[in-house]
């Protein structure tokens, strides 16, 4: 079948005073329907400025779009004219950010903000926006509901808010929703409650969900596929159990070991991948993460690398992606060791 | 409280209450004032050794941070004592608080707002040092520059603004400025979590390895279980301002004795997919109270699973449940420690 | 930039040894770059050091050139009345009075200049004096909080509720009247003293925001005495807006000396501000209207001029605030 959502070399620039910050630069991935795809990076990586590639959100200058496809429901969503992107906007692809506080409009009541949407999607009345909306409430779980729906931002608590913002994605029943950090800012309590509800709501209405977070732990009891970026290339792509027992990417090595094991015995020294987040406006020639990297090597800072597809699901971007591939199979598959410059 | 040996800092009966409102005239001349408080920090008691780092873990609105500032008297206690290297810190004079300031230092959550940006790297590490009176001049510089190294900063950069650097460099900037006046106390709140993962490593790492080599106590702050796990030695959690348990880290996270340790260690999600498919994750009901009106009782019995009626009426104490193992709820006792195992509706730590 | 890599015990391997250290770009040198790329405040500070320029060296120039200063008033009595710029009393075209001359023969331009001297001079230290009184008392009014800010801020609503031409007016009046830098100090202090207040509010709004900062925190908690976080912390933080604020005074400051003077109250006679030259050219503006033009439209070019800059360094310094 089809993919919902099929993106091609990808590439968004952002104009820097002199300098060109590449902040996606050539990512490519499909999202099957009714799939989790969890992006994982830290700062630098390019993670968010893919999904508002997507919903075409880049503020034009100093950011543009300047390469690739973007193909949703077989529409190349760049091709669109900003009309029919903003109809599809809320309404087939939803997203929600990492923090509620800002992304609700504090002057407007929830009922307000929830009915926005459905009736400027949806077409539907003043009553039924609003007995929608205190549907979506109660579907989110927020209790009381009826008597809640009017309340202002401020009186829901952060968990509240984000189960709100919820709420409001998924009132159109979009077939996409890009969840961006949606609990970094949450008590781990309420990330739980957070999370269980994702799941549930996904599993009820068959959304397609992509997760961008940069917890290891949140993508392995989310998602089915995980897509591991890094200075706006994807470095790694594979199904989320593969990913974690058989990563073949230094970098994700580099990631997962350096999570601390509550099995571990305290005060030993963490793995730590050695260096800074990379400046994507100055990156070196070769592979972006050479100057960090444990297996580095005189290839990697002369020459970009190649994509291995080294299973139909499973792609790594790197000189070494195989000799890792194989080394993690068998059993006493080791960790790499502080970085050789 | 403590496991022997001489505690470094002692903390009794720790009590910080934010005046909300003051009653307004008309409330004061009907009689009917009533001072509305947030009970941030309510009876707090513990101890911390020598050398040793203790784990403060707790979510947002639990009081933690506002614990930290209480002991080293960066916000007024209400009530309650705080006793470091045996002075006792609410006791003392301004002047002479500053001065006891030099043996108790603080790194902070948000590595670039701890950071004047307006002064230098240099200046801003030389700042203890010079207030203190530990240096001066070209001693001073020095003692800058081996700072810097110590915390893995370039010394080339000694003229930089803060602004100039990344968060985790920030962050050395204020480990390198907290370690300048000597200290043997460094409370870190929070140190890591505005980091990028692949840094946290680093600081945690780097924080851990100053301890070895200087013989420093900390209180570590985190809502980070896995990072508390691997720092500390003993750990506290705290619930809407009060210490819900205290014991040695291995066996916190090993054996969890209150409903909320429980969930909350259940809560973080593991970076192994295999065991987040089989987990069963206990999943709390509703929000954290608020501070400004705790419920009756205990103060978890709004969201605990295992509530009875009497955890309403009854306030528990902090007991040791078993060795060095410390917990406040009326369902378990030293006899009957496991709550899963206690039957419906018993109370054996009701005396 | 470089990239500084940071290892742990090691030093990074990109660090020469032999390296004097980098010197920083500190948010300072970063907010001028940003404002020589605003054109409006760029053409702004030129104008200003033009005509700051000209009102200090201008009069020496001319003097030299055609022996005209502020008040030389010519013996020659044909030449005792009122020319317009560039004419000589025959109507021919003559360089020896671009703006003409007043009804007493005296230069204009020489009169403009000695103006710009008064007027600018008024308007700096008004505002520094404003400046100093203002920051004192907002930053402690800020930084102790309490009561004794209570009682600082209810004493400057009160006098924000005085009209202030009326103090003015009454302070000139019953100290004036006494030599002409009497006067002239007597402005300086009036009006520093009437425009502190908005600058104590913001000073005390900037400082109250400061204060819950971490960095002041970390401050607190490395032991630094009050008076030295107000002084070492606080205040530079503050710069940013008072910065701006103090280039806005400027010329409100100018503009009041100006309509004090018009009114007669402000600088007496033989001195001249632009506001007394527009006093005096008003009486005649039918006849001869450069009397009044040409300080009026270099009074105003000033303004417009230090306004500019004034936004211009509002934008290059707010943003700034927030970077990190």
């Amino acid at each position: 079948m089809a993919p919902l959502l099929s993106v091609r070399e990808l590439r968004t620039w952002f104009a820097e005073d002199a300098l060109t910050a590449k902040a996606v630069d050539g990512v490519s991935f499909d999202l099957a329907r009714g799939e989790t795809l969890g992006i994982v990076g830290e700062s630098g990586s390019g993670k968010s400025v893919t999904t508002l590639s997507i919903m075409r959100l880049i503020p034009q200058p100093p950011g543009r779009i300047v390469s690739g496809e973007i193909v949703f429901d077989g529409q190349d969503l760049r091709a669109l004219p900003a009309e029919a992107m903003r109809r599809i906007r809320g309404k087939r692809i939803a997203m929600i950010f990492q923090d509620p506080m800002t992304s609700l409009n504090p002057f407007m009541r929830v009922s307000q903000q929830l009915m926005e949407v459905t009736r400027l999607h949806l077409g539907l009345s003043k009553a039924e926006a609003y007995e929608h909306a205190v549907q979506m409430l109660e579907t989110v779980g927020i209790p009381d509901a009826r008597n809640r729906v009017d309340g202002y931002p401020h009186e829901f608590s952060g968990g509240m808010r984000q189960r709100v913002m919820i709420a409001m994605a998924l009132s159109c029943k979009p077939e996409l929703l890009i969840a961006d950090e949606p609990t970094t800012a949450l008590d781990v309590t309420i990330q739980a409650q957070i999370l269980e509800l994702i799941t549930n709501l996904k599993r009820d209405t068959g959304t397609s969900v992509i997760l961008i977070t940069h917890d290891l732990g949140v993508v392995a009891g989310m998602t089915d596929r995980i897509m591991v970026m890094y200075a706006g290339r994807v470095f790694e792509t594979a199904p989320t159990a593969e990913l974690f027992a058989r990563p073949s990417n230094p970098y994700t090595v580099g990631l997962l070991a350096s999570v601390p094991d509550p099995t571990d015995d305290a005060h030993a020294e963490l793995y730590q991948i050695p260096g800074l987040p990379p400046d994507v406006a100055r990156l070196p020639p070769g592979c972006p993460f050479a100057p960090r990297c444990a297996r580095a090597e005189r290839i990697c800072r002369e020459q970009s690398p190649p994509l291995i597809q080294l299973t139909p699901q499973h792609q790594s971007l790197c000189h070494f992606a195989q000799e890792l591939y194989d080394a993690a199979g068998t059993p006493t598959a080791a960790t790499g060791d502080e970085g050789a410059r | 409280m403590s496991t022997g040996g001489a505690p470094l800092v002692e903390v009794e009966n720790l009590t910080v209450h934010f005046p909300l409102s003051a009653p307004s005239l008309l409330d004061r001349l009907r009689g009917t004032g009533r001072h509305r408080v947030v009970q941030a920090v309510d009876g707090v008691s513990l101890s911390i050794n020598a050398g040793e780092t203790l784990g403060l873990v707790g979510e947002s609105g639990c009081g933690k941070t506002t614990l930290g500032r209480a002991i080293l008297r960066l916000v007024e206690p209400t009530g309650g004592r705080v006793v470091i290297r045996g002075v006792d810190i609410a006791a003392l004079p301004h002047a002479e608080l500053r001065r006891q300031r030099r043996h108790m230092q603080m790194i902070f959550q948000d590595p670039y707002a701890s950071l004047d940006p307006r002064m230098t790297v240099g200046q801003i590490i030389a700042e203890p040092i010079h207030t203190h009176g530990l240096g001066t001049g070209d001693t001073a510089r020095e003692m800058v520059r081996d700072l810097m190294a110590t915390v893995g900063l370039s010394e080339r950069f000694i003229n930089r603004y803060p602004h100039e650097f990344s968060g985790g460099q920030q962050q050395r900037i204020g480990i390198a400025r907290a370690l300048a006046s000597q200290p043997d106390f460094i409370v870190a709140d929070e140190p890591i979590s505005a980091l990028d993962v692949s840094i946290q490593a680093q600081i945690i790492n780097l924080i851990e390895r100053l301890q070895r080599e200087r013989h420093l106590t900390y209180l570590f702050i985190s809502h980070d279980l896995r990072a508390i796990r691997h720092t500390s030695d003993r750990v506290a959690v705290m619930y809407l301002g009060q210490v819900v348990e205290l014991a040695d880290a291995k066996q916190l996270y090993r054996r969890p004795l209150m409903p909320y340790t429980k969930a909350l260690i259940s809560a973080v999600p593991v970076p192994d997919p295999v065991v987040e498919a089989k987990r069963q994750r206990i999943v709390l009901q509703g929000d954290v109270p608020s501070p400004i009106d705790p419920p009756s009782g205990c103060r978890f019995n709004t969201r605990c699973p295992f509530v009875v009626e009497a955890c309403r009426q009854h306030a528990p104490e902090l007991l040791e449940i078993e060795p060095g193992h410390f917990a406040r709820c009326i369902r378990i006792s030293p006899l009957y420690p496991d709550i899963d195992a206690v039957a419906p509706g018993a109370t054996p730590g009701l005396a | 930039m470089a990239t500084p890599s940071s290892s742990l015990a090691v030093p990074p391997a990109d660090a020469p040894r032999a390296d004097a250290p980098v010197t920083g770009t500190s948010l300072g040198k970063d907010a001028v770059k940003r404002l020589r790329k605003n054109r409006l405040a760029v053409f702004g500070f030129v104008v200003v050091c033009i005509v700051v320029a000209a009102s200090l060296v201008g009069p020496w120039i001319i003097e030299r050139a055609t022996g005209y200063t502020y008040d030389y008033i010519p013996t020659d009595p044909s030449l005792v009345n009122a020319q317009p710029p560039f004419t000589a009393p025959d109507g021919s075209f003559s360089w020896m009075h671009p703006m003409g001359t007043d009804d007493a023969g005296r230069d204009i331009l020489a009169r403009v200049l000695l103006g710009g001297r008064i007027s600018l001079m008024v308007g700096v230290i008004s505002t520094f004096v404003s400046l100093i009184i203002g920051i004192t008392v907002g930053a402690t009014a800020g930084y102790v909080g309490g009561k004794v800010d209570e009682a600082i801020m209810r004493g400057v609503d009160v006098l924000y509720s005085i009209p202030y031409m009326m103090v003015v007016i009454v302070l000139l009046a019953f100290f004036g009247g006494r030599s002409a830098i009497g006067q002239l100090v007597l402005l300086f202090i009036a009006l520093g003293a009437v425009s502190w207040l908005t600058m104590a509010r913001i000073v005390r709004g900037q400082v109250m925001s400061l204060k819950s900062q971490e960095f002041i925190l970390a401050a607190r908690a490395t032991g630094v005495p009050a008076s030295r976080i107000i002084l070492r912390h606080l205040v530079p933080n503050t710069l940013g807006p008072v910065i701006v604020y103090a280039t806005l005074t400027i010329p409100s400051v100018m503009l009041l000396e100006s309509f004090l003077s018009f009114l007669g109250l402000g600088v007496q006679a033989p001195l001249a501000s632009w506001g007394s030259l527009a006093a005096d050219g008003i009486q005649n503006i039918a006849v001869f209207p450069w009397q009044l033009i040409c300080p009026g439209l270099t009074m105003a070019i000033t303004l417009f001029s230090l306004n500019f800059l004034g936004d211009g360094l509002r934008d290059a310094l707010d943003p700034q605030m927030r970077k990190g």
